[in-house]
């Protein structure tokens, strides 16, 4: 069902229950990155952080969804839009921070920025500046997960903008042609810059771009958390069966600008208003909590703990120094 | 009236081959699209078809002869009726090697004055340039191949008394990536047509049937996606060697190459390494024109977080893909159409792995400087014989690595001579050469006798015709040129 004022799916014909635990688990780590970006947006407001800053504000039920479901040793590949995919990825919020502000502390000892951000150990494959560039690359690392056939499953996020580049459909059809496991997530927030979906793409339902490939695809409102961790199970059981790639369109809603310096004249203060008002991912795990009989203080404290991390990240990144002037030099070759 | 039957040329590089075997015998009738004849390269085989109907009336060339040059008849189709015997006077069998030269350096007459491609040349060197161009179209002694030099030169790098193995650089590369997947299980090669078809240039020769589709694999018509493919089984561990066709094809693929492998070691802190070998030929072959004739050196070294690498020998293509394999960076590894058939000696060791950005002194000499790398050595090397008989040495240098550049070798050279000319097949503006000449006047500008002159591709796209592609290229006479322009000669 396609709601006329958000243009999102919402409901499906059952949506999978949660577990108190598991409703707990994802309020925590949305609100996690709800806050991080809040705190991020505030930085860059101070000159903290500079160049580009997107985002992920609005859209924090699809990588929170997709962790759910993902193993151990799964890898994350995404885009720019890249905090959220970071925290959870289990990267530290104060080395993702002091990366944003250009410090030594961060993860690329302020050499990559927002846009680019890595962790081996986290298993966090970027953080690419390039938008459609996470699904080859994404594809490249299911493609080692399938030499070495250690089970690991590739999890590999781009945009509904970045879904019309040519290199996309590239690694959807060797994906496809040699079955690597790799779940490719399009998160639809619907203006790729300030270009509506409509304008940009003559086939607006996402999940059927991978059926030239033969590529299972599914499309999801990408604003439950429920609906995308139950989409991500499926998927990622598919591949890690062997079966091959797998594509989700999550349909989502960024409430910020493309970044943080956007006109905000491509869209009505109403649409963005209403989706925060009827649709925002964290607010309906609350309100489910609530009813569950969950108290507010308990949740206070959830949000105070984020909070207090956050607070915790931005201090660090502000004290920490910049990176060495010899670090100009340095990572150039390994 | 009887037609010869020539021996044909597979690809427009090809430029002997064996004729394996004759499926007609003298004295049999043809049709016109019958097969009488099987011809055999190292890259390819090829029925050889009956243009005319007749009697094959005379075998030529006997099956199983080996180097039989383009060109050559190989057989007389003689009308019906005609006499076989009729057809008795026709020329030998000629084999490669034997070819008379001085047609060939009659045609490489380079431009006329007022016309001289725009070459860096201080004061009156037009005029050199035509006059040692004009001796350089005089019959000249047997031009030496690339690969007969620099095989003394590679001694140091190698144990006294190892024994060297005569192969060609194709089948030196093909040697060096088998010999690092026997070693190293992560490495592993992919491309088009490197598997089944046994590599579009035959690189990967029996590389499928030793290793498995696992490893040699296959991939559709689409560099930008196997590129980025590569670059993300790399930053997961595995050593991927990426072949394109041609190199002309990266260019669907650099920002793969530049962004996302050169790039992420940088952009990471130093976590994220991207051990990966994109290779495949570069530069101009044969008669394919623009768009298959482009040389990328310049591009790619330009680039900080890659290696790029260019040989001009098969020892040297050995040693340096196997280091390249080994790297734990991006490598971009240039090699040469036209060079992939030359012969030349290798060490024949267990592991003859060569140091990545170490310069070769392919030629000593003491009054000029001449530097290059991959094919346009043989421009250099020839152009030093010539010079040699006109009393002037000069010290050859291969770069063989482009980034890093092994200046020091330069510098020292030019130091000696005072005198220094680069030669590069890619276009001159912001080229190899030019950047050659800038840190030779920086490092050595007291040394220096007469401005640092270069020889270069033409700045124009490559042309189709015969005699425009000889024209866009540098030639042996341009070098000469340049090499006696600064020597005030």
């Amino acid at each position: 069902m396609v709601e006329e004022s958000g243009g999102v799916t919402t409901g499906a014909p059952t949506i999978p229950a949660f577990t108190r635990d598991q409703e707990l688990t994802a309020f925590r780590d949305m609100l996690l990155i709800r806050r991080f970006e809040e705190k991020a947006g505030q930085l860059y407001g101070m000159g903290v952080i500079g160049g580009f800053c997107h985002l992920y504000i609005g859209q924090e039920a699809v990588v929170i969804g997709v962790k759910m479901a993902a193993r151990d040793g799964d890898q994350f590949t995404t885009s720019y839009r890249d905090h959220g995919h970071m925290l959870a990825s289990g990267m530290e919020p104060k080395r993702v921070m002091a990366e944003l502000a250009g410090k030594r502390g961060g993860y690329s000892k302020g050499k990559g920025g927002s846009m680019h951000m890595f962790s081996r150990t986290a298993n966090f494959y970027g953080g690419h500046g390039i938008v459609g560039a996470p699904a080859p690359i994404g594809a490249g690392v299911a493609f080692a997960n399938a030499y070495r056939g250690d089970g690991r499953v590739s999890l590999t996020f781009f945009g509904e903008g970045a879904s019309n580049q040519g290199q996309v459909y590239e690694a959807f059809n060797m994906a496809a042609l040699w079955k690597l496991p790799v779940v490719f997530i399009v998160e639809n927030n619907r203006y790729a810059m300030g270009t509506e979906i409509s304008r940009a793409s003559a086939q607006i339902d996402l999940s059927k771009r991978g059926a030239a490939f033969a590529i299972p695809g599914k499309q999801i409102d990408g604003m439950d958390v429920r609906i995308v961790k139950a989409a991500a199970d499926e998927a990622i059981e598919w591949c890690r069966n062997g079966n091959g790639p797998y594509l989700i369109e999550a349909q989502t809603y960024r409430y910020r600008g493309h970044s943080m310096s956007d006109p905000a004249k491509y869209r009505s203060k109403e649409e963005v208003q209403k989706m925060r008002a009827d649709h925002d991912p964290i607010e309906q795990v609350r309100m489910r909590l609530i009813a569950d009989g969950v108290s507010e203080d308990e949740l206070k404290k959830i949000d105070a703990n984020a909070r207090k991390i956050v607070s915790d990240a931005a201090d660090f990144a502000m004290a920490d120094k910049e990176p060495d002037p010899a670090e100009l030099w340095t990572d150039v070759l390994a | 009236m009887t037609v010869n039957v020539l021996m044909p040329a597979l690809s427009p590089t090809m430029e002997q081959g064996k004729l394996a075997k004759w499926l007609k015998s003298e004295g049999d009738a043809v049709k016109a699209g019958d097969v009488i004849a099987e011809i055999e390269t190292d890259k390819a085989t090829m029925e050889v078809e009956a243009v005319d109907e007749g009697v094959l009336a005379r075998i030529l060339v006997p099956g199983g002869t080996e180097n039989v040059a383009v060109n050559t008849p190989i057989a007389v189709i003689a009308e019906e009726g005609e006499s076989v015997a009729d057809t008795a006077d026709h020329a030998p069998i000629k084999r490669v090697g034997e070819e008379d030269k001085s047609q060939k350096q009659a045609e490489a007459v380079p431009p006329a004055p007022g016309q001289t491609a725009p070459q860096d040349q201080p004061g009156d060197a037009n005029r050199a340039q035509t006059k040692a161009a004009v001796e350089a179209a005089t019959p000249a002694p047997k031009a030496t191949s690339v690969a007969e030099q620099p095989s003394k030169s590679v001694a140091p790098e190698v144990p006294e008394g190892t024994t060297m193995v005569s192969m060609t650089m194709r089948e030196a590369l093909r040697d060096a990536m088998a010999e690092e997947m026997r070693r190293d299980p992560a490495v592993f090669v992919i491309g088009e047509e490197v598997a089944e078809y046994q590599g579009a240039y035959k690189v990967t020769q029996g590389l499928l049937q030793e290793f498995g589709a696992k490893r040699v694999v296959d991939t559709p018509i689409t560099e930008y996606g196997f590129a980025g493919v590569g670059v993300g089984a790399a930053f997961a561990g595995l050593r991927p060697i990426v072949e394109f066709m041609t190199f002309n094809f990266s260019m669907q693929a650099i920002d793969h190459i530049v962004n996302s492998a050169a790039k992420t070691l940088y952009m990471s802190g130093g976590q994220i390494n991207c051990p990966i070998v994109f290779r495949g030929p570069n530069g101009a072959a044969a008669r394919v024109a623009a768009q298959h004739s482009q040389d990328y050196t310049a591009w790619y070294a330009q680039v900080p977080g890659l290696i790029v690498i260019a040989p001009s020998n098969a020892s040297d293509a050995k040693g340096l893909l196997k280091a390249a394999i080994r790297n734990d960076n991006p490598v971009v590894f240039l090699e040469n159409e036209i060079l992939y058939g030359k012969t030349s000696e290798v060490p024949a060791l267990e592991d003859f792995v060569l140091p990545i950005g170490k310069a070769r002194i392919a030629r000593p000499g003491k009054d000029v400087t001449l530097v290059s790398f991959s094919i346009g050595m043989t421009y250099a090397l020839r152009a030093a014989d010539e010079l040699a008989r006109e009393g002037i040495e000069a010290e050859v240098i291969d770069l063989r690595t482009l980034r890093p550049m092994d200046m020091a070798t330069v510098i020292d050279s030019v130091k000696k001579t005072g005198r220094c000319v680069a030669i590069e097949e890619g276009w001159p503006q912001c080229g190899v050469s030019a950047e050659i000449a800038m840190r030779v006047q920086l490092e050595a500008f007291d040394y220096l006798d007469a401005p640092v002159l270069r020889v270069t591709g033409k700045d124009t796209p490559m042309p189709y015709a015969a005699n425009l592609e000889k024209l866009a290229l540098p030639s042996v006479a341009e070098v000469v040129a340049a090499a006696k322009a600064v020597m005030y000669r």
